[in-house]
């Protein structure tokens, strides 16, 4: 066994990026301590707690539970990026305006989640928003506002009868 | 709103109103700054190697291969930092009789907890340093744990600490009016029980997490971490590292969760912080969840036999219980691990006017990880023994249990009053709340709906409590027990050169709104724009000195001191602006950012105008006027020990009695937490603070085997409320100001937690009610609610 | 914490892989969804020398339609078969479980054959294969051979596929319309592994033909309820033959507890699953 770097290519919130990565280091502990993307979080590392939830080739996954040389070849997105990009703008609003997160640590990956389930054809209830964010943790809020937040979108994407 | 506050309650006021949290936005776009976020330059990484033995003899440390590593930078045993570091004692002089002995940082000798730190090793990374630690070996020679707490007081128990003769931390009781003649009267009803609660913890999302950088040059030590309490802790680290208490900087940034979990002395930290000073670098350490599970301090875990007799009018005639709690092997320090027995003690029964009371709590030390105080400490036992103990009364007496209720309560026109317990009370509201709470749920139709699906085999029930909640805490609380904690906090203000304010207090963020509401006092009570308001807590350096953010005191305390610096700074800016505009003070007023004639609104000059005039263009005041345009005001709260909030809350479940899962179908509360600075931010607390209540009731509990090992230290295996599970939660309010403030706010962070637990047991027994069983043990597990029903054995 | 150190390879073909497999002197994985596998490794619970990667591999993922039979290559993601019309119209047993793993993010990465080979005995999906007499494809250097989900399950975590194989397919048969069908589990919470949990499935013919009832989470594999089974074989379905089934459903199976539920827990648990799905059945097709 060796504690050699690996080539890996990838791109990152659109940039294209050209570097080494050691076998061991999971995606997210390498887009936080390698890249810089400290925006997503690290809560148990064991794939329960959904706060290092990034999204690779367009859909959302753990990122302690898959290597970062296994994400060679593919596009991930974080936070940063989808923040920059507009795309989360409708949602972050929403979370704003509902007082949708306190301290803030699943709120990343909360809003990924989430994102998912919008941009879906999925009917959505509150019900199924509650079950599209049964993977992340918060300890603050209780859920209620964040639900409310999703819903608002839904329902302004989709019209009042979802 | 009470006359005294009119300043907050002009058209322009952002007092009440539910301004979106300004700082929240960087938390939206992942541009928070977490303790693990950052990195210092020559930073290195700390792992322990912590102890898998309830209790065990230390015979030797074996790290060598550890040391030859590639990348390990030093290795540090219990007898290395022990040279580095002073020991400490969780004791409070005011809980007569409390006994701790020191605890190291790291073990030494003797392990007393699986979990407790025992070798440190600090490496180039966190993985490195996980690396090393796997090759250290430790000899172990295990002992007989103590475990059971209800066995620690025996005279056969293993005696943790020997030097103390046994295994008893504190012990306390309470008597007055006539106890036996109640019990013994036999026209009066009595019902008993023992209720128990499991262990549970805070399980903050952001695990605990420090960066120790220390300055050789100036012998000083920056302390970023993740916590409730700067001051506190710059005091502890002085202390026990040989520092001088101003050259010790700490720094919370963002801080993801806490709950009470980040407002101890962990030996994990101080080592990090030993580590760094004896190393002249930066290190981190950052907990990792199985480390958090083990060594994050847990609460609960209690035992309480209680009784209490009521006359046939329903009217309570005397209250009894007998609290037991483990708390592991030592007294945290500098809070102690007897404050919830003492909670326990003096809150059982609180909102009800009863003539005679019996306590006693005993606090033992066990092999198990150590107890302190966490989110509404002791509330949730005094709550649910009272309020369990309320329903079984009510179906003994055949009362509606709402009724019972308002026949015990203190009148809402009764205060200030003395509780048996002898807790002081002013300005509360029990019965306004409760009849609002039944309004609110429509308290008539669910029972005609429970009772009609109660027909048809759907077994549901309906739970309410009444409750009060310590908040505002004055220095009666730690301070007068010897604990280097600030019951005061500050508040400084000031005017910049462009108009806008920038302001700063020693309360803490962890995304309660603190900075919000502070934003909202200071814009309110000097007349600008929320948006001209900047905010800066968290720093030991910038800020005035307090205590931070816990107890349910930010708003109450914190808030009071912004309200007086602002007022302070208004009348620095009038008097200056008078000079400008040579009219009196008294006849000028600000609003929306500009010096205005009172009762006017036409700007006379811009608060932008005045401070480039006053910073830039002195020249042109008479050369006797020098305005200050800073100000700094602090405040505690006298003449009460604690301002207590109130409430009553409602829980309404459908229990499956064939699977044991019981399905939370509404949840309401009407809390009465004075002025209301921020009715979201209220409500939002108060749904979070319920939810983990709920946590406690249904889902938490730190499992442990007979010797001492936490069995579920994994998130997916100890549980906490989901989003799937739970309810949707109705909120309203009663505003009854407290009369120790000027702003009339009490705290509300933790009345969700307290009230919780009690009213989802109390919905769940009223499901059980006609199939004559129920339960008194937390968590509500399935399998606990099925052995209840007798459907397993 | 941080998984320890490893060597990691990705081959292109399985003929790559089954070169690194029959390296007896490497103590390696095969890494597919890695949804459980990177959990070990990050609590540092299995310390391997040599993780293969086999996400890159073609061929091995996919749902495809042979004639009578279905085919869900290895590598499938949970999230495929969750969306896949093929299975919704004829293996609904899994269509209707597969909702019930985990959480979306670790459905979009997690696998089919992955969730075989860890065998875990709470989870969804081999129930389902058991109940459905799935034919599990492994592969080697010496060629395929097929293993019935019966004799798939050994034990707690352990399975029939030796050291050197892989799974690559699992093969169902297409369910006639008409098949009762029912899936239940016990959780706490949404998403969690089953404190107990049933997947049924039978074919109906008047009568109940080739019942097959399995139960996950109560014991130390996916296991089937022979003694009920036989109960319901050829019977009309009716509240006697439920509750007489029911009574025995746990009959002969050794059980197993866990923090979350005792071994008494666990047999009422699957006697109320059985009674409820049975029930509900009974209850849709008057």
């Amino acid at each position: 066994m060796t504690a050699a770097r690996m080539p890996i290519s990838l791109r990152i919130n659109g940039e294209q990026v050209e570097t080494t990565v050691q076998a061991r280091t999971n995606l997210v502990d390498f887009l936080r301590n390698e890249q810089q993307l400290t925006g997503t979080h690290v809560g148990c590392e064991h794939g329960v707690c959904g706060a290092c939830t990034v999204r690779v080739d367009g859909r959302i996954v753990r990122g302690c539970l898959m290597l970062a040389i296994q994400a060679n070849g593919t596009t991930v997105e974080t936070i940063e990026g989808q923040s920059d990009s507009g795309k989360l703008e409708e949602l972050q609003a929403a979370f704003h305006r509902h007082n949708a997160l306190q301290c803030g640590f699943c709120t990343p990956g909360m809003l990924l989640t989430a994102q998912e389930l919008l941009d879906s054809d999925k009917p959505i209830t509150r019900e199924v928003i509650r079950d599209q964010i049964s993977g992340n943790y918060c300890r603050c809020t209780g859920y209620q506002a964040i639900v409310d937040a999703v819903e608002e979108v839904a329902i302004a994407r989709r019209g009042a009868s979802l | 709103m009470s006359e005294r506050l009119h300043e907050l309650d002009r058209p322009n006021s952002y007092i009440g109103k539910s301004v979106p949290r300004p700082n929240a936005v960087h938390l939206l776009q992942g541009r928070g700054r977490f303790v693990d976020d950052k990195v210092l330059p020559r930073m290195v990484h700390a792992a322990f190697v912590r102890s898998p033995h309830a209790h065990a003899r230390i015979r030797g440390v074996d790290a060598d291969e550890a040391k030859t590593l590639q990348g390990v930078i030093a290795v540090f045993t219990g007898e290395d930092m022990a040279a580095a570091i002073a020991p400490w004692s969780g004791v409070l002089t005011h809980l007569a009789g409390m006994r701790s002995p020191e605890q190291p940082a790291l073990a030494r000798d003797i392990t007393r907890w699986q979990g407790e730190p025992v070798v440190m090793v600090v490496a180039q990374s966190r993985a490195i340093a996980e690396d090393a630690a796997a090759l250290i070996e430790v000899d172990f020679d295990p002992l007989p744990e103590m475990c059971d707490m209800e066995g620690a007081l025996d005279s056969d128990a293993v005696v943790i600490h020997p030097e103390l003769g046994n295994n008893l931390c504190w012990e306390r009781l309470v008597e007055t009016g006539e106890v036996n003649a109640a019990f013994s009267d036999p026209a009066n009803t009595v019902v008993d029980r023992t209720f128990t609660f499991g262990r549970h913890t805070g399980v903050t999302l952001e695990a605990r997490a420090c960066i120790a950088d220390y300055d050789q040059a100036e012998e000083a030590l920056t302390f970023h971490y993740s916590g409730q309490s700067p001051h506190m802790m710059q005091a502890i680290l002085a202390k026990h590292l040989g520092f001088e208490e101003e050259n010790v900087n700490v720094i919370a940034a963002d801080v993801g969760g806490s709950f009470g979990i980040k407002i101890h002395t962990y030996g994990d930290e101080i080592a990090t912080a030993a580590a760094a000073k004896l190393l002249r670098r930066p290190v981190k350490f950052a907990a990792d969840r199985f480390e958090s599970f083990v060594s994050d301090i847990h609460a609960r875990d209690h035992r309480v036999k209680a009784r209490l007799a009521l006359g046939q009018d329903g009217r309570i005639a005397a209250l009894e219980i007998d609290d037991l709690t483990g708390i592991g092997p030592y007294s945290v320090y500098p809070r102690s691990s007897g404050i919830e027995a003492n909670q326990v003690l003096n809150l059982t029964g609180a909102p009800y006017d009863i003539p005679a009371y019996r306590g006693r709590a005993r606090v033992v030390f066990q092999n198990k990880n150590v107890m302190c105080q966490y989110r509404a400490v002791g509330h949730p036992i005094a709550n649910s023994v009272m309020e369990g103990l309320m329903d079984d009364a009510a179906r003994q007496l055949a009362i509606d249990p709402a009724e019972l209720r308002r026949r015990n309560l203190f009148a809402d026109d009764a205060y200030p009053v003395t509780s048996v317990t002898g807790m002081k009370f002013a300005d509360l509201s029990h019965h306004a709340c409760l009849g609002k709470l039944l309004d609110m749920m429509d308290y008539e139709g669910l029972k005609s709906e429970r009772d009609a699906l109660r027909k048809k085999g759907i077994h549901r029930g309906i739970g309410i409590v009444s409750m009060v909640e310590v908040t505002n805490p004055s220095p009666m609380f730690y301070g007068v027990g010897g604990a280097p904690i600030s019951a005061q906090d500050g508040a400084t203000v000031r005017l910049d050169a462009n108009g806008a304010v920038h302001v700063s207090s020693s309360i803490t963020e962890q995304g309660q709104g603190t900075e919000t509401i502070l934003a909202q006092i200071a814009a309110s009570a000097i007349g600008v724009d929320i948006a001209k308001v900047k905010v800066t807590t968290g720093d030991t350096r910038t800020t005035p000195y307090g205590g931070g953010t816990w107890a349910s005191r930010g708003a109450g305390i914190g808030g009071e001191a912004m309200l007086l610096a602002s007022r302070a700074l208004k009348s620095q800016i009038l008097e200056a602006a008078a000079t400008v505009l040579q009219a009196r003070p008294e006849a000028l007023d600000i609003e929306a950012g500009n010096i205005v004639d009172t009762g006017g609104t036409k700007p006379r000059m811009s608060l932008a105008e005045l401070g480039k005039l006053v910073y830039y263009r002195g020249n042109e005041l008479p050369s006797d006027v020098r305005p200050e345009l800073i100000a700094t005001r602090h405040f505690r709260v006298t003449d009460y020990p604690f301002v207590f909030t109130n409430g009553a809350m409602a829980s309404y479940v459908e229990v499956d009695i064939e699977t044991g899962m019981v399905k939370l179908l509404g949840h309401w509360v009407v809390e009465d937490c004075g002025t209301v600075i921020n009715k979201k931010l209220v409500d939002e607390q108060i749904r979070g603070g319920v939810v983990q209540g709920i946590g406690g009731a249904l889902y938490e509990e730190c499992l442990y085997s007979e010797n001492g090992q936490l069995q579920n230290a994994t998130m997916a295996d100890y549980l906490v409320p989901m989003a799937g599970e739970m309810p949707d939660i109705e909120i309203a309010h009663i505003e009854t100001p407290s009369c120790t403030s000027d702003l009339g706010a009490k705290g509300a962070g933790e009345a969700g937690t307290c009230g919780a637990p009690g009213a989802v047991m109390n919905a769940v027994n009223n499901a059980l009610e006609p199939l004559d069983a129920s339960v008194a043990q937390h968590p509500i597990t399935p399998e606990r609610l099925l052995r209840a029903l007798s459907v397993i054995d | 914490m941080k998984a320890p150190e490893f060597d990691y390879v990705r081959p292109d073909t399985l003929e790559d892989v089954f070169v690194l497999l029959d390296d007896e002197t490497c103590d390696a994985r095969l890494l597919a969804g890695g949804q459980s596998l990177i959990a070990a490794l990050n609590f540092r619970l299995d310390a391997p020398e040599l993780l293969i990667d086999i996400n890159r591999i073609d061929g091995l993922s996919g749902i495809v339609e042979d004639g009578d039979n279905i085919r869900i290559g290895a590598l499938t993601r949970h999230v495929e078969v969750e969306n896949s019309q093929i299975v919704a119209r004829h293996l609904p047993l899994l269509s209707k479980a597969i909702g019930n793993v985990a959480h979306a993010a670790i459905r979009n990465r997690g696998t089919f054959g992955g969730s075989l080979a860890l065998a875990d005995p709470a989870a969804e999906i081999p129930a389902c294969c058991l109940a459905y007499d799935a034919i599990i494809t492994a592969s080697s250097s010496s060629g395929n051979r097929t293993i019935r989900a019966a004799d798939f399950f050994h034990g707690l975590y352990e399975t029939a596929l030796e050291d050197h194989e892989i799974i690559t397919a699992v093969e169902f048969k297409k369910r006639a319309p008409n098949d009762l069908v029912a899936f239940d589990e016990i959780t706490r919470r949404h998403g969690d592994y089953a404190m107990a949990g049933l997947a049924f499935s039978a074919a109906a013919k008047g009568k109940i033909e080739d019942p097959h009832i399995v139960f996950f989470g109560i014991s130390d594999r996916p296991i089937r309820a022979v003694e009920a089974e036989a109960i319901l074989e050829g019977a009309r379905l009716d509240q006697p033959a439920i509750a007489a089934a029911a009574s025995k459903a746990t009959e002969g199976i050794e059980l197993s507890s866990d923090t979350s539920a005792s071994e008494a827990m666990k047999a009422h648990l699957a006697r109320t699953l059985l009674n409820r799905a049975l029930t509900s059945i009974l209850e849709e097709k008057p």
